[in-house]
């Protein structure tokens, strides 16, 4: 508890991160937020963007690469945001990489995911991967809410150390729902629009 | 009176006109009837509101000192930089300069007020600063529109640090026969420069007829200036006696005080207009950001310091 209150404080006082509800309202209801992925900072400023209430039962979706190697970043991911570790290096995989996800998702916490799979120099997003489809697929339960999140990819752009503090607005957007009988390349054609269009 | 006794003098006079303004505001956000007028009430609500933080603050400054003093402004000046430069377009290339400027130039700047080094502190960024991160930059190698990134970024660094520094700096004057209170010379200049800007305002509401630069800043008023203006020299005059100038000394400064902070106001709006936005920020309620209630104090705080240090020192 405490390590999370000061981590949403750091985030705070470096990148504002304050959240704008454009296209649905803070619920507390089970949702898969996914975003634009360009620096990061992007996991903690979603994280602590949403309400407290919220926040409590929601997991950032995390490279193991990059937030699983222990240290303070280890420390920050499991004690701090509590993420969901995603194995992104094929020769690591064991079985299904969506395992996890989708037993938190099992569990009734909500999830962050970047569908990007990785961070994108530009302020608007690459293609979105297939991950978000599948969860999509095996979980209807769960809304999907697209978030923007602008200046990030300037605060800390890829291969820098420090971040720069500059103000960063998260934008929610609306809920998206697979349709009936959708392909995968359409829904996440529609799930990369969506977030577009918050930019 | 002792210098304790002349700042709670003033704060008691403040909070009670404080009280007098919530007061006047609660009944009208009663007696408001359509939206335009509840949307003006509100909007002076919120100034109000925030205007009772702004005064918390100040005596939080003023009971814990000159470190506590220079730790606020360090902060205001963090938050007006990330302000700034959240409305500049940067690139790859600015990364380094903008982590220097964040990390090194601010506690720099603040340091050297902490150790009375006054040589330094005027010359460190106009002169180091100015050199430096252009160079820095340089090094980086990107020389897409190089100059209108290093003029934005030296910009915003000298009018977010180096000139609100000088607010603090007040402290590092050493004026013959006023000692030990140069708290109050900081009081002075913020109570006179935001009594300014709210006269201005409240002028401009009630009897504003006359824009004066209408496409920088659509809410100032040649009434506004003249009445808010030489209403704030007035109650700078009446300060007289918390300061180190005779009645008259008092009443040219605050003139002076108010014709900076109103240049100030002018120059940033036009700034921050060529930047595409309305307000710096949303940080302080009503207000917008930071720099929207700094502006004034950045022109107005080192032409008061010099002028003091050259006619007092």
């Amino acid at each position: 508890m405490i390590t999370a209150r000061i981590l949403v404080g750091l985030v705070r006082l470096l990148v504002g991160a304050h959240g704008r509800w454009l296209g649905c309202e803070p619920k507390p209801v089970q949702r898969i937020y996914f975003a634009n992925h360009s620096s990061h900072l992007d996991t903690l400023a979603l994280w602590a963007a949403l309400p407290p209430l919220l926040r409590q039962r929601t997991r950032p979706v995390a490279a193991r690469d990059y937030w699983g190697k222990g240290g303070l970043r280890g420390f920050i991911a499991e004690h701090g945001f509590h993420a969901v570790y995603i194995e992104r290096d094929r020769e690591h995989r064991e079985g299904d990489p969506l395992e996890p996800l989708c037993e938190a998702l099992a569990a009734g916490d909500s999830l962050i995911i970047f569908p990007e799979g990785t961070r994108s120099p530009d302020p608007l997003p690459q293609p979105f991967k297939a991950g978000l489809y599948h969860l999509a697929r095996r979980h209807p339960q769960a809304e999907l809410v697209a978030v923007y999140l602008d200046t990030l990819h300037r605060a800390m752009p890829k291969g820098s150390l420090l971040p720069v503090p500059l103000t960063c607005m998260v934008r929610f957007g609306r809920v998206l729902r697979l349709a009936e009988g959708e392909d995968k390349e359409s829904f996440l054609q529609r799930a990369h629009a969506a977030v577009v269009e918050l930019a | 009176m002792s210098p304790q006794q002349k700042f709670w003098t003033v704060m008691g006079a403040v909070l009670a006109l404080l009280v007098v303004a919530s007061l006047i505001g609660w009944v009208l956000a009663r007696r408001a009837r359509s939206d335009g007028a509840g949307e003006v009430v509100a909007n002076l609500n919120a100034r109000i509101g925030a205007w009772w933080w702004m005064v918390a603050i100040l005596c939080v400054c003023f009971l814990l000192g000159r470190v506590a003093t220079l730790v606020l402004f360090a902060l205001a000046s963090f938050f007006a930089l990330r302000e700034f430069l959240t409305l500049t377009p940067t690139r790859r290339g600015d990364h380094l300069p903008l982590v220097l400027c964040f990390y090194l130039a601010i506690p720099l700047q603040y340091w050297l007020i902490g150790i009375d080094w006054y040589g330094l502190f005027a010359i460190c960024i106009p002169v180091y600063g100015f050199l430096l991160l252009p160079a820095i930059t340089a090094l980086g190698g990107d020389t897409e529109s190089f100059l209108e990134r290093t003029t934005k970024i030296q910009w915003g660094l000298m009018l977010t640090v180096y000139c609100i520094s000088y607010a603090p700096a007040l402290l590092l004057l050493h004026v013959p026969g006023y000692e030990g209170q140069n708290l109050l010379l900081l009081l002075y200049l913020l109570l006179v420069v935001q009594i300014s800007d709210v006269l201005q305002y409240v002028f401009g509401k009630l009897f504003g007829r006359h824009k004066l630069a209408p496409s920088v800043s659509p809410s100032k008023t040649v009434e506004g200036l003249l009445g808010g203006g030489l209403s704030a020299v007035a109650v700078g005059a009446g300060l007289w006696w918390i300061t180190p100038f005779s009645l008259w000394g008092s009443a040219g400064m605050s003139l002076l005080i108010v014709v900076a902070g109103f240049l100030g106001g002018l120059a940033l709006s036009a700034v921050k207009r060529s930047l595409g936005a309305k307000d710096w920020g949303q940080m302080i309620e009503g207000h917008g950001g930071m720099l929207d209630r700094l502006d004034s104090v950045s022109f107005a705080a080192p032409v008061f310091f010099h002028v003091v240090r050259y006619t007092l020192m």
